[in-house]
């Protein structure tokens, strides 16, 4: 039987007293990951979502052997990450959520040294294509301390791809650039993709993971709380959403299910008697409502839902 | 495999560092080699005819050797922890720590980097001091043992404080209150036989007096101690500091939390 592509097994994490040395508060101990289990398989685009600090980072940190769960086990194609750490991480390209750089070298140099690190010489016919694909071409010899943010992220996503791994794994690659980059990276993934690489992507950008992602993970306070495909996620819960703009307040009933933002509020329902009921409510309370929209709910919405509930069985998991 | 890619992965990290410090040669070269001669033309004009050293030895002469060694252990211990420290705070040691690199590429490539930087300045240093007091190389032999292993020893005591000093200027005390003092108490600018016998005592005890007595030894053909016994308190101590280096690289201290 073949591998999964990454394979997590009840994989918890606690930063403690140990904690100073990351920046974290030493002293009480907080548990970043709680018993994390899920399987990627090959060839799959997976996207791992969850509100800031619920622990996708760490998750991925454990993942490229930045950080040591502090129980569970981790692995790729079959090598376990602390274990049998070199093949783990030769099939392994990451593209880090932090826009860093090395100030000394040329974006080739910079390209040719990670191809070296991983063992890959004389990789140059692959350096230009990457180069080419991300729109870098013109950028080759230039220093990266040169470069704008969005180039930056482009090398990034480069140095992740020269070795040509199996696993592609992206920690929100998206954050803070303009849409034209978006654009090229997601072409580029994709092409990845279909090749057979598999890719795990962090986004805070929902449409995106809607738009890419086969099948979704949700973590929340370091517990996945959703797993399943991503057409599953989106019929499994509220599928209308009605968006309207009013200027007065909303009734508690319908309030506590509401998400406004300024004279824009957002209410999910599941099917048309309970748009009636709402609205129902709406005009008894004397609220005037304009601009009325109904439409399917998106993944944001489904996330919110996910999110604002209190925390049971994850959707999607085998009760 | 595992082997081949702990040597193809050594072998880029060391060009990367020596690239490193190549492309600013200007601030990791040339800047050592001119401080070195300024101690020179300072002390040597001052000291010159106060200084007795070594039996038939002019100060001057004495000193060269002393000079070219201290830039050797000061550069060597420059090269690898300001790399690492820099690449810590920047977060770029991330390329580094997703890469099937084995502990030992990590110890190979930077302190083979730190030697080379070590050795290139103290020849730098060598080649223009040479001009104003010529020594003669009696037991060449040493010249060479005590530069290698000196180098050697300062580069993983660099891969040490960088991977311990999480700010820049954890790293400035390390070096202002460790490898400086160890340094110039060494004997660089003097013989440990010029002083009394409690600081003669105090200088048998730092590793440093050694490197630099046995290095000494290889133009003078005569030295404070033996040159065996400053081989085999140099050679213990690299090995001391290695062991010490490679184990934290091991756990990953303060880089895998």
């Amino acid at each position: 039987m073949n591998s999964p592509a990454v394979r997590f097994e009840a994989v918890s994490k606690t930063y403690g007293s140990t904690g100073r040395s990351t920046g974290r508060s030493a002293g009480r101990p907080v548990q970043a990951l709680r018993e994390v289990s899920f399987d990627i398989q090959p060839g799959e685009f997976f996207g791992l979502l969850g509100p800031n600090g619920a622990g996708k980072t760490t998750l991925i940190s454990i993942l490229a052997g930045l950080s040591r769960a502090t129980s569970g086990r981790v692995s790729v194609l079959g090598h376990d990450v602390v274990a049998d750490y070199a093949a783990a991480r030769l099939a392994l390209g990451i593209v880090p959520q932090e826009l860093v750089f090395d100030p000394f070298f040329s974006v080739r140099e910079t390209l040719r040294i990670q191809s070296g690190y991983f063992g890959v010489f004389r990789n140059d016919a692959w350096i230009d294509e990457l180069l080419t694909g991300l729109g870098l071409a013109d950028k080759a010899h230039a220093n990266m301390r040169q470069l704008s943010g969005g180039m930056k992220r482009r090398v990034l996503v480069a140095q992740a791809l020269v070795h040509r791994p199996r696993v592609i794994v992206l920690d929100e690659p998206t954050a803070g650039v303009d849409v034209e980059l978006r654009q090229t990276l997601w072409q580029f993934v994709a092409r990845l993709n279909k090749q057979g690489h598999t890719v795990l992507l962090t986004t805070h950008y929902l449409e995106e993971a809607e738009a890419l992602c086969g099948r979704i993970a949700m973590l929340k306070q370091g517990r996945v709380v959703a797993l399943d495909r991503t057409s599953a996620l989106l019929a499994g819960t509220a599928s209308t959403v009605m968006r309207f703009k009013t200027d007065q307040p909303l009734p508690d009933s319908v309030a506590a299910h509401a998400r406004v933002t300024g004279r824009i509020a957002q209410v999910t329902a599941h099917d048309a008697a309970e748009v009636e009921s709402i609205l129902g409510r709406l005009r008894a309370a004397g609220v005037k409502v304009e601009d009325l929209e109904i439409g399917r709910a998106d993944l944001e919405d489904v996330f919110l839902e996910i999110m604002q509930a209190p925390s049971t069985q994850p959707a999607g998991l085998p009760t | 495999m595992r082997f081949r890619i702990t040597l193809a992965g050594a072998r880029t990290l060391f060009y990367k560092e020596v690239l490193r410090f190549w492309k600013v040669s200007f601030q990791t070269v040339a800047a050592p080699v001119l401080t070195a001669v300024l101690y020179l033309l300072i002390f040597g004009h001052v000291l010159e005819d106060h200084v007795q050293v070594f039996g038939g030895v002019g100060y001057t002469s004495f000193l060269i050797p002393g000079l070219v060694m201290m830039s050797v252990l000061q550069n060597a211990f420059a090269n690898s922890s300001s790399s690492l420290i820099q690449s810590k705070i920047t977060g770029n040691l991330v390329f580094l720590l997703v890469t099937p690199l084995s502990h030992w590429s990590w110890f190979v490539a930077y302190v083979a980097a730190s030697m080379l930087r070590g050795l290139v300045v103290g020849l730098g240093v060598f080649l223009v001091t040479v001009w104003f007091a010529p020594p003669s190389l009696h037991e060449p032999w040493w010249v060479f043992v005590f530069a290698v292993l000196g180098a050697g020893m300062l580069g993983a005591l660099g891969l040490i404080a960088g991977l311990w000093a999480e700010k820049f200027d954890q790293m400035a005390a390390f070096q202002n209150f460790i490898i400086m003092p160890m340094t110039f108490l060494s004997g660089v600018f003097y013989s440990v036989h010029s002083l009394p016998p409690f600081w003669q005592g105090v200088s048998h005890l730092n590793p440093f007096f050694y490197m630099i007595d046995g290095f000494r030894r290889g133009f003078f053909g005569q030295s404070d101690a033996s040159p065996w016994l400053s081989l085999g308190v140099v050679g213990v101590s690299f090995l001391g500091v290695s062991a010490l280096a490679l184990r934290l690289l091991q756990t990953g201290y303060k880089l895998r939390h």
